[in-house]
């Protein structure tokens, strides 16, 4: 090799170095920049949520909010529950027992967020064609399980980690 | 310069570029001819550059989870420190980048002033980065104000009542600055959206500041006019790119220190104390980089005429290339201009040094003579000096040694405004 | 000549920059402590974190809220690093008031880790009512607030003193020769054994002082070891990349320095 090429394979050399970690630096740089964005420390020590449920009555349902998202509690008659479990899993476009969206021995309890999976409305509730939720915004209907029948809704709506503390207290999150 | 000539090469960008001839200002920026003997001194335009970009997307950021409410202000700031990721660093380069930006400015003027760039025909150069300097100064004490600790109301408080000194309605401008009556809820929100505002108002004209050095071109460390492009000069792209590059670096390198490692020395403490109405600290004291301008006002001891002389402080400046009636730019051939040149500067710092120390006894009388010679400076000596001076041999390009003899200022110039 | 000049401007620049360092005549400097979390890989002691959150809780928190922290901030890397059931716990043993229920009616419960430290008086007013008129300041960025930092909060810990002759001082006011002023409306709190360390260690005033200072320079930057970490990459990357840029512009400029 002569030494104008030795010269120039080290100028090549030390230009692509440059370029290198200069580049480096500027995505790390980008990374705090973004992350800031990303919830806050306070906002993920926010997880949970108790909830007094000793007034509702059967049948009945509230509404709190955890997350600053809206949690339906509903406590169902022995009808409802029947009527859950009979739905064939057939017609549901997302199947899912009724037993796997309650706690066990607590069956009467329904814990879900009230969020439509289809943009994010709120449902409204003893609406809409199957005796449960109903979105006003584009018309997805879920059942007394909380799962979609019908509409432009994808899943059923989504059911948060929760148990409970006693029988009268249940903690979400 | 080539920019007539320049066509893109592809179809597409030639489609595109005579419609939007962005690749045409492109070629121009990167071959754009650059005196060769720039020295270390000229890398502070990049250097401003960079300090403007980084306050404003820090500034962006901040304001995402800054709240502009008197209650909540300092708390959200705490929030920022706390919980917010990465906050603390980015609040940190925010409130130590307005720091280094002063930094940075005060040595890109004194730059100017040493070399003379200010001169024909930069005048318009200079004036409107003048402006800039005005508006960072008024963005500066705006930001300020926002985390609302004690310095914070205590600041706003003493510089909102400079307009009280106004003449008749003098009050009433105060009101209507605070809107309350006296600084309060009303006057953080509007300082909050001003201080969003003026940093874009800094950014239109930084790009006419550079839209009018391209001009006439860079002046340079000989101050002498050159012919461009020669062989006194460089295509920005790579040669003063790199350099500019290398000189940031090493400016960021001590902007890093302060973040990292005392990220509160050039602050207060006070103003980690929340702003208090009943309490004023003791020791009101501005941003290190307006201390010169607090002594001058400090230094008068009749109210309107304090302010009045702070603000000329700053005009006098706009004047300067109609003061100075030198006919040689660069004070490296201006051997007494360059005595008074020092003089100046020491000056200014001893103004700054008086502007953090209390106003009475000794401090009081050496900020009166620096502002008496502040004033000289420019209304006596730069004019006067410029007349009798005798100036050394100036070369007639920056390739060539001086000759013996040297050149007459006044035939250089002439011979180079034949070329 | 420029060598000279730039000497010279860095010299009445540092003047400028600090001028803090000038501006103490009324009162002495406050002692010179060998903290662990200074210098540039300083870190917060662990131990003395832990004890200064105790002497917070069983001394200071009776007069001063540290409002801007939450429990479980004690849990966080960097600082005291309690495990998650200790901050529970110490969440737990605090009466937090939250609301409105159901009836519109706030309600008591124990705090959780997500709740910000309890202040010991409903709002300023009350505060300074409770101790003689003086408001004892939040706590959470005291040494951040104060000129002298650590070091000048341990001093006035440690600073009481029987006043010098001549000096007459009022009902509620104690002498100590750290304090701007040597006036303070603060008692002195601090007398050896008064709190029993879970870790055995013996605490004298002098170690508690230490401690609650340590917890307190935490608490204004919980951020100080993640800053210096990152700070010292950063500051080494800075460096790396600079002398590689410098060469490029060697080479880059060798072509033009050929021919001058």
């Amino acid at each position: 090799m002569s030494k104008e090429e030795k010269n120039a394979n080290r100028r090549d050399f030390l230009f692509t170095a440059s370029y290198t970690v200069g580049a480096v630096g500027l995505g790390a740089v980008v990374w705090p920049l973004i992350d800031q964005m990303n919830p806050d420390k306070a906002q993920k020590a926010l997880a949970t949520t108790e909830v007094d449920i000793s007034q509702i009555e059967p049948g009945k349902s509230i509404t709190v909010l955890w997350r600053g998202k809206p949690v339906f509690l509903k406590r169902r008659t022995e009808e409802e529950i029947a009527e859950a479990r009979a739905v064939r899993m057939d017609d549901l476009p997302d199947p899912q027992k009724d037993e796997e969206r309650v706690k066990e021995g607590k069956d009467e309890w329904l814990v879900m967020l009230g969020v439509c999976t289809h943009l994010g409305c709120v449902p409204l509730k003893d609406k809409g064609d199957y005796n449960g939720w109903f979105c006003p915004c584009h018309g997805s209907h879920y059942d007394v399980s909380g799962r979609v029948r019908k509409g432009p809704a994808p899943t059923n709506m989504e059911i948060p980690k929760f148990e409970f503390v006693d029988n009268n207290t249940i903690k979400i999150g | 310069m080539s920019d007539h000539e320049y066509q893109p090469k592809s179809k597409a960008g030639k489609w595109f570029n005579d419609r939007l001839p962005l690749l045409t200002l492109g070629a121009h920026l990167t071959d754009y001819p650059t005196p060769k003997n720039l020295n270390y001194w000229w890398t502070f335009g990049g250097i401003l550059t960079f300090c403007l970009i980084t306050q404003i997307v820090t500034g962006i950021v901040l304001a995402m989870h800054y709240v502009a409410h008197a209650d909540l202000a300092f708390g959200s700031v705490e929030h920022i420190m706390r919980n917010v990721n990465y906050g603390w660093l980015i609040r940190y380069i925010h409130s130590n980048g307005a720091s280094m930006f002063f930094l940075a400015v005060y040595i890109h003027i004194f730059r100017s002033l040493f070399y003379g760039s200010y001169k024909s025909p930069r005048e318009i150069i200079w004036i409107l980065g003048l402006l800039i300097y005005l508006l960072m100064m008024a963005a500066a004490f705006l930001g300020y104000v926002l985390p609302w600790g004690q310095m914070s109301f205590w600041g706003a408080t003493v510089i909102t009542n400079l307009f009280s000194a106004i003449p008749l309605v003098g009050e009433s401008i105060t009101t209507w600055l605070w809107g309350a009556y006296s600084v309060d809820n009303p006057t953080l929100n509007r300082f909050f959206s001003l201080h969003y505002l003026f940093p874009f108002l800094i950014l239109g004209l930084v790009v006419l500041h550079i839209w009018a050095l391209h001009i006439p071109g860079n002046n340079n460390p000989v101050g002498i006019d050159i012919k461009k492009p020669s062989k006194d000069t460089v295509p920005f792209h790579p040669y003063i790119t790199i350099k500019d590059a290398f000189a940031l670096l090493m400016f960021m390198i001590i902007f890093a220190g302060f973040v990292f490692f005392s990220p509160n020395v050039l602050g207060h403490s006070d103003n980690y104390i929340p702003a208090n109405p009943l309490v004023t600290p003791a020791h009101i004291v501005p941003e290190w980089y307006l201390l010169p301008f607090y002594a001058i006002l400090r230094s008068v001891p009749d109210k309107l005429g304090g302010v009045i002389l702070m603000f000329g402080a700053i005009f006098i400046l706009f004047v300067l290339p109609w003061l100075d009636t030198s006919k040689v730019r660069s004070a490296v051939f201006r051997p007494i201009y360059r005595q008074f040149y020092w003089i100046f500067v020491i000056d200014v710092l001893m103004l700054g040094y008086m502007g953090a120390m209390p106003a009475e006894g000794i401090y009081l009388v050496l900020a009166r003579v620096g502002t008496i010679y502040y004033f000289l400076h420019f209304l006596v000596v730069i004019p006067l000096v410029g007349f009798f001076e005798k100036t050394d041999p100036i070369p007639m390009s920056i390739s060539e040694p001086v000759l013996s003899g040297g050149a007459e200022p006044s035939l250089a110039k002439k011979d180079n405004e034949k070329i | 000549m420029k060598k000279f000049n730039l000497k010279k401007l860095l010299a009445v620049a540092l003047i400028t920059f600090f001028p803090n360092l000038i501006n103490s005549a009324e009162q002495i400097d406050p002692i010179k402590v060998n903290w662990s979390f200074k210098g540039l890989t300083g870190k917060f002691d662990r131990a003395s974190l832990q004890r200064g959150f105790q002497v917070y809780k069983e001394v200071c928190s009776s007069c001063h809220s540290m409002q801007y922290l939450s429990y479980r901030n004690l849990g966080e890397p960097g600082g005291p690093e309690f495990s998650d059931e200790e901050v529970k716990a110490i969440a737990a043993s605090f009466e937090v008031t939250d609301g409105p229920d159901n009836q519109g009616e706030m309600f008591t419960r124990p705090g959780r880790p997500s709740d910000m430290f309890v202040s010991p008086h409903p709002n300023k007013e009350a505060a300074a009512a409770a101790n003689g008129g003086a408001y004892p300041p939040d706590m959470s960025v005291l040494v951040k607030a104060r000129k002298g930092g650590a070091n000048y909060i341990y001093s006035v810990l440690v600073g009481y003193e029987d006043p010098p002759p001549g000096v007459k001082l009022d009902q509620g006011v104690y002498y100590n020769k750290y304090m701007i002023g040597n006036k303070i409306k603060m008692p002195n709190n601090l007398e050896d054994g008064l709190v029993e360390y879970a870790d055995g260690t013996e605490s004298t005033v002098d170690q508690m002082a230490k401690d609650v200072t340590t917890f307190l320079a935490w608490s204004a930057e919980p951020e100080l070891e993640e800053r210096h970490k990152l700070g010292v990459k950063v500051i080494i990357y800075l460096i790396l990349l600079t002398i590689l840029v410098y060469l490029s512009m060697k080479k880059i400029w060798s072509r033009i320095d050929s021919e001058m």
